[in-house]
């Protein structure tokens, strides 16, 4: 049984999207995600300033069992990026929602947020995998 | 309906994940396998390896006929115990298995072979003994479990008994001999110091708690390959199958030749992939960030070839992988990476011995 943060708002690709306030958004993976991928090696994120359409492929998250695409829940700038994933990817596991979080972006469109799945509705996606 | 060894409880109990492999549910991990790596090169880690096919041959003519049947040449097998890695060719010299075969006297010899080959290899070797009256006995009443790391055999002789303890002190690499019920080798596939142990299947589960008490880690299948991969060992049906010659998949000094009037099964077939030269499988070492996976194409001169294996190495902290290229391959390759042409090393295919690196 994963752990599904009430809080937290999701993309049916396992992405999870937290608002910090003046339109921030910090986007993570989801425990059932790492739990998918196995031991995290390397994170791939994207650059600061970057301009990101939701549904583009930002980054990448590469275990050792595969490469997998991360994808932008939102579309925005991304305005901050975990530089931790760097030196310890394994964060990504061990703390999923926490200190493995991956970037931020200052949302463009705010009504994209009621297209986002709540917590019921992406255990429905894990239930139905 | 998948095959269980009488270990998975154990499994359970440690928080496996648990992975379909080739019919059998096995330990993937049981939390990390880049942590259960560490313990293997660091300490001491133990392997459920039950699901490899046990084999013992029995008769006047055994060593005739392992001679016979094998591309090593089981006449090196002379002190009682001593064992050797050998290649088992089909008349087109292609490989039908990698295995480990133990001298144990002139009318007994056991092999070890792969469990997901087990059917076709039995049927094999039951075919080409007969002419030699050679008795071909698997054995699956016994588990087994490869405890392996710089602190294995110390830790392991903590639960021998003082008998056990005797049989096997100062026991050199790859020997194999009886110890009161275990069979216990000094082989294994990661490049560390350490035992493989057969148990009689209804004591390994105790036996696998002795070893946990005894401050032996659990490794999953993820460690597994990750720690052969870094110690340059073949994974048979990725590497090399039966279509690939030895020689392309760098067991060539697994090749006994000399003296050149012993027959073996694939002689003539492999002094013609000599003749005409093969395909090489070398070592490629990526720097940046990444990881090499299996099938991806590599550039190299003269030619293309394919990543036979790929992971990413925890012990180096970058990734490592075997390709078959052309032999005309240099010093660097580039391999293509999700569309895009990354710049390798090319190295012998064995990156890690012994907890350090030797690239």
């Amino acid at each position: 049984m994963s752990t599904i943060p009430q809080e937290l708002k999701y993309a049916s690709s396992h992405e999870w999207v937290r608002s910090e306030g003046n339109g921030v958004y910090t986007v993570g993976i989801t425990e059932h995600a790492q739990d998918l991928l196995g031991d995290m090696v390397f994170v791939e994120l994207p650059d600061v300033g970057d301009s990101v359409a939701q549904g583009d492929d930002v980054a990448v998250a590469e275990s050792v069992k595969a490469a997998s695409d991360i994808y932008a829940p939102i579309s925005g700038e991304v305005v901050a990026i975990n530089d931790a994933l760097n030196d310890s990817p394994e964060l990504v596991n061990s703390s999923p929602y926490g200190e493995g979080w991956m970037f931020k972006i200052k949302i463009a469109d705010e009504a994209e947020l009621a297209g986002l799945l709540d917590a019921a509705g992406y255990q429905a996606v894990i239930d139905a995998e | 309906m998948a095959q269980q060894t009488v270990l998975f409880d154990k499994h359970v109990e440690a928080g496996a994940k648990i992975v379909d492999f080739h019919g059998w549910d096995m330990p993937l991990h049981y939390g990390s396998q880049i942590e259960e790596h560490h313990a293997v090169r660091t300490d001491a880690g133990m392997f459920d390896v039950s699901h490899m096919t046990i084999v013992d041959l029995k008769g006047a003519n055994t060593r005739a006929f392992l001679r016979f049947l094998l591309a090593n040449d089981v006449a090196k097998l002379t002190v009682p115990g001593k064992a050797l890695y050998t290649g088992m060719l089909n008349e087109a010299g292609g490989v039908i298995d990698d295995l480990i075969v133990y001298f144990q006297s002139e009318d007994f010899f056991r092999l070890v072979v792969n469990s997901a080959t087990r059917e076709k290899d039995l049927a094999w070797i039951s075919q080409q003994a007969a002419a030699f009256a050679v008795t071909v006995t698997e054995r699956p009443e016994f588990a087994m479990i490869a405890v392996q790391g710089p602190h294995a055999k110390a830790k392991v002789a903590t639960v021998l008994t003082a008998e056990q303890q005797a049989a096997v002190a100062g026991m050199k690499p790859f020997f194999g001999v009886q110890a009161g019920e275990l069979f216990i080798a000094t082989t294994g596939y990661t490049g560390e110091d350490g035992y493989e142990i057969s148990v009689p299947a209804d004591q390994a589960a105790d036996f696998w708690q002795k070893l946990l008490d005894a401050g032996v880690r659990p490794a999953g299948l993820g460690a597994r390959d990750t720690l052969r991969l870094e110690a340059g060992m073949n994974l048979y049906g990725q590497d090399m199958d039966e279509t690939v010659s030895p020689l392309a998949a760098n067991m060539g000094w697994t090749i006994a030749w000399e003296p050149s009037d012993r027959q073996f099964i694939g002689r003539s077939a492999l002094e013609q992939h000599k003749a005409a030269g093969t395909m090489q499988l070398v070592g490629l070492v990526m720097e940046q960030k990444g990881v090499l996976r299996h099938g991806q194409r590599v550039v190299v001169d003269g030619g293309e070839g394919e990543i036979t294996s790929g992971t990413f190495s925890p012990t180096l902290g970058y990734s490592i992988a075997m390709a078959r290229v052309p032999a005309s391959v240099g010093a660097t390759a580039q391999v293509d990476i999700r569309g895009k042409l990354v710049d390798v090393k090319v190295v012998k295919p064995c990156f890690v011995r012994n907890g350090k690196k030797v690239i």
